[in-house]
């Protein structure tokens, strides 16, 4: 145990358990100083919940933590920010109407009771400089990007003498390039003997930026490997416990008609200022389109100004070669434009209505479901139970409240709901967003069996892999202006990246989209 | 999961039928225990209290008839707001959609003159319809021009109060009544028959059953009851769903007054047989009905038992005031401590609980 008493951290068999599912499970786990030790494992594995533990979030219900040689118990952050263990959640937590050093002077021990902002700010300059984290202390944070509030975030936890950060997810909100950056500075941070967690379920970045790999699945670990000794393959293998397909099938397109012409898009945000401006581009039958981009470059209003349920400003959509530039949602819908929404149980299922309701939303007011005023009940449990069958949806009964069902079962809900009834046209949202890799493969095959059977599909999400594999032709959002459109099989990544950045625009192809 | 004490506390998302049922229950169990302190406090043994009321009311037909009495009004009011409640509309307006439906059937009672078998059905349709629009005003103040409907309701019932004070002082003020503040009795065309022997007025009792079931096929089995449904649980899926927001809650606000204003139009025409001032007319029933819709947990048959108990609370409430010399207002405080143990026992329903035993303690919510 010579290594472990020298290590930052050292979790010995840590158990946590919720109401019916075991967390974490006995699990052993150690970071020395001067390393990047990634944490890998599907959503549900048990990374977070085994960081919360080492942040003093939860209480472990066996185990012990050693800390540099010494036996601690972590009972909140504080505490555990006293032992030098800082955490950067996924999710950040920011004061977004205060500046950059009002939220780093923020319940920071040792401030001035006056002006306590004041003295942060030369400090931050100064830690900014040392990592090469450069911010602005008198900016206010909604004026950041996401990259630059995961700075102020990192500083946060330097300045409070972390000498061990755990990072979540870090790259789910960056551009590669941004990405690139976070990677040196972890490089900087592990040269002054910053030991860091990088908990991540994305294999390139982990084999990228870490010096040890331990791999969770179902909340035990599977196994830890030095990072130059491995590959992608071994690791997806270990953590999804069986074979992988990286690429799914995907036939060359066929454009037929147009299923969607969006020309001279304009929309305005939920504030009122301009979201989208002047977006134009064709998508095909039986193609899938793919819209990259930094999350809140106008993805969000674009999806709701193709369903009904943001204003068009400007400009025109046109489906199946049909005007539907102001058509309502419910319009759209009986004209066969399919929904996934991005936020899928706060608008893709009634929460408290039954799966089989659910499965006829949208629906619910047409033959076969419903005849003068009366819903066929009988026509409603027939769909409910082929769409349960067909789809996979795993749910004790058609009668069970959506909302008991998990993430991956009511997206699959959604889909069978959107899906049934031969759609023109889907708009997809982000679709596989958090759920594990089962589902997701799943959800991906759906989509790219309706795109064979002709279907349009557009497919907005953030992340690049999933766009890269399923998609045929990219659109590339950049504060509300499409930077071009690409075939994803002659782009690379990097080209990609900058045109997320808005560095550069495909002016090769811009003019394709018409 | 969550200890307090030797409690676990397991969060649970859908309660069983059964957990609501126990929790209404013990919640109104906890209300007459406490009730009970309030007897004791007046200096009456609240044992021989409750021996009394239950003696009172349930143990004699005047006594019973008088709780299905001011139980009719409760269940046209109580089915009313379930149906509001469940589009997520909080429609406190029901006392002053009852007092317009008292007044459009005082006007045609009084004014218009059909032949005597339409009198009553024309009273019910004009009250109706009279609730309906002093329902659909909110509704639409809500949906256009996002006024919050509990204040919009609330202010509505003082408006509709006052019109029914000016009348019965000014211009219907009946010539025969000697000063009073009170209309002409109602022609006996317009008079409600009753149950012999019993002050219980049927045809509105039967309307309001009726109605109960009818709204409970509605909510199950029609589109808009689909549609409400949707709208109450969820505004955004209804948004996302193309479903008319405007339309269905003018709808489901024009059945919900319209429903209460029926209760108007058989007070008048069942009890008092001719318009007077806002308090005799109603008592509060339209307040009370609140926590009827409450209690039943928006689910319209519900409502008629649930009214029932308040119908039996009011008797007594009139028992207490002759028997055991207490105010009238001891009602008040039993509608209050019931409404209060209600809201409070809510949290039970979406929490397991129980001892904690030697299992260790746990804290925080599942995550991962």
């Amino acid at each position: 145990m010579a290594e472990a008493s020298r290590a930052a951290v050292h979790l010995r068999n840590i158990t946590k358990t919720f109401p019916g599912v075991v967390a974490v499970d006995r699990v052993t786990f150690d970071l020395q100083p001067g390393e990047v030790h990634a944490l890998l494992g599907e959503n549900g594995a048990g990374k977070t919940t085994l960081m919360n533990v080492l942040y003093g979030l939860y209480q472990p219900d066996e185990g012990e933590i050693w800390i540099h040689g010494r036996r601690v118990t972590l009972r909140s952050p504080r505490h555990a920010l006293a032992v030098g263990i800082g955490m950067v959640h996924q999710h950040f937590k920011l004061v977004l109407p205060h500046t950059v050093a009002e939220n780093v002077a923020l319940g920071l021990a040792g401030t001035r009771f006056w002006a306590p902002a004041r003295a942060v700010a030369r400090r931050l300059r100064d830690l900014g400089e040392r990592y090469g984290l450069p911010v602005d202390p008198d900016r206010r944070v909604w004026e950041l990007s996401a990259g630059e509030q995961q700075r102020v975030e990192i500083l946060k936890a330097l300045i409070r003498g972390a000498e061990v950060l755990i990072l979540d997810e870090p790259t789910s909100v960056l551009t590669p390039q941004e990405a690139g950056e976070l990677f040196k500075v972890l490089g900087r941070m592990k040269a002054e003997g910053h030991g860091i967690i990088f908990i991540s379920h994305k294999l390139d970045e982990v084999l990228q930026v870490a010096d040890r790999v331990t791999v969770m699945r179902r909340g035990q670990v599977v196994g830890t490997v030095r990072a130059r000794d491995t590959d992608k393959a071994t690791l997806a293998r270990m953590m999804v416990g069986r074979e992988v397909v990286f690429r799914l099938t995907k036939t060359s397109c066929s454009p037929g008609e147009a299923a969607l012409l969006v020309e001279d898009l304009h929309a305005r945000s939920d504030r009122g200022t301009p979201a989208l401006k002047g977006i134009s581009f064709a998508l095909c039958r039986g193609e899938i389109l793919g819209v990259a981009g930094v999350a809140g470059n106008g993805q969000r209003e674009l999806v709701e100004a193709l369903t009904g349920l943001r204003r068009v400003e400007q400009g025109r959509v046109r489906v199946l070669g049909v005007d539907m530039t102001r058509a309502s949602a419910r319009r759209l819908a009986d004209a066969g434009v399919a929904h996934v929404p991005e936020e899928r149980i706060r608008m893709g299922i009634v929460p408290g209505l039954s799966v089989e309701e659910n499965l006829i939303l949208k629906k619910h007011h047409r033959p076969p479901f419903c005849r003068a005023g009366l819903l066929q009940l009988r026509a409603v449990r027939a769909f409910a139970g082929r769409a349960i069958e067909e789809y996979r949806i795993m749910t004790p009964s058609p009668r069970t409240p959506a909302k008991l069902l998990s993430g991956g079962n009511i997206q699959k809900l959604i889909l069978a709901r959107e899906l049934s009834g031969e759609p023109a046209l889907v708009i997809a949202a982000h679709p596989t967003y958090g759920l594990d890799v089962g589902a997701t493969e799943q959800i991906r095959e759906i989509l790219l069996r309706q795109r064979e059977e002709g279907v349009g599909v557009l497919l907005v999400s953030e992340d690049l892999e999933e766009i890269m594999e399923l998609a045929d032709r990219i659109a590339v959002l950049f504060r509300g202006e499409n930077m071009g459109v690409v075939p994803a099989g002659e782009v690379t990544l990097e080209e990609i990246g900058l045109m997320m950045a808005g560095e550069k625009r495909a002016s090769a192809v811009a003019g394709e989209g018409r | 999961m969550k200890r307090i004490g030797p409690f676990l506390l397991e969060r649970r998302l859908a309660p069983p039928r059964m957990a609501v049922f126990g929790v209404s229950a013990l919640a109104v169990v906890v209300a007459l225990l406490l009730a009970a302190l309030v007897f004791w406090a007046y200096g009456v043994n609240p044992w021989r209290a409750y021996a009394e009321i239950g003696r009172g009311t349930l143990g004699t037909v005047g006594g019973l008839s008088d709780v299905v009495r001011r139980a009719t009004p409760l269940i046209l009011c109580g089915v009313g707001l379930a149906l509001a409640f469940r589009a997520q509309f909080w429609n406190i307006g029901a006392e002053g959609q009852l007092l317009a439906g008292a007044v459009a059937a005082s006007g045609v009672a009084l004014f218009v003159r059909v032949p005597s078998p339409w009198h009553l059905p024309l009273m019910f349709l004009a009250g109706f319809g009279a609730g309906a629009v002093w329902g659909l005003i909110p509704a639409l103040l809500r949906v256009k021009l996002q006024v919050n409907e509990v204040i919009s309701t609330l202010m509505m019932n003082y408006i509709m109060a006052y019109i029914v004070e000016w009348l019965v002082h000014g211009p219907w003020k009946g010539p025969t009544m000697r000063g009073f503040a009170y209309t002409d009795m109602f022609p006996v065309s317009a008079r409600l028959p009753l149950v012999a022997g019993t002050r219980i007025h049927w045809p509105t009792l039967v309307i309001g059953v009726a109605a109960a079931f009818v709204v409970a096929i509605l909510l199950a089995r029609t589109r808009l009851g689909y549609e409400i449904r949707v709208v109450g649980q969820s505004p955004d899926a209804a948004r996302y769903a193309g479903i008319n927001f405007t339309a269905v809650l003018v709808l489901a606000m024009v059945i919900s007054g319209g429903l209460a204003a029926l209760a108007g139009v058989g007070e008048v025409a069942g009890v008092h047989w001719r318009l007077r001032s806002p308090a005799h007319v109603s008592m509060g029933y339209g307040y009370t009905a609140i926590i009827v819709a409450w209690l039943a947990r928006g689910s319209p048959v519900a409502a008629v038992f649930t009214a029932l108990l308040f119908g039996l609370i009011f008797a007594a409430g009139d028992l207490m005031k002759t028997t055991l010399r207490l105010p009238f207002q001891i009602t008040g405080v039993f509608n209050g401590l019931i409404l209060f143990s209600l809201i409070s026992s809510d949290l039970l329903m979406y929490w397991k609980v129980r001892l904690a035993g030697k299992e260790k303690a746990w804290t925080g919510q599942a995550g991962s």
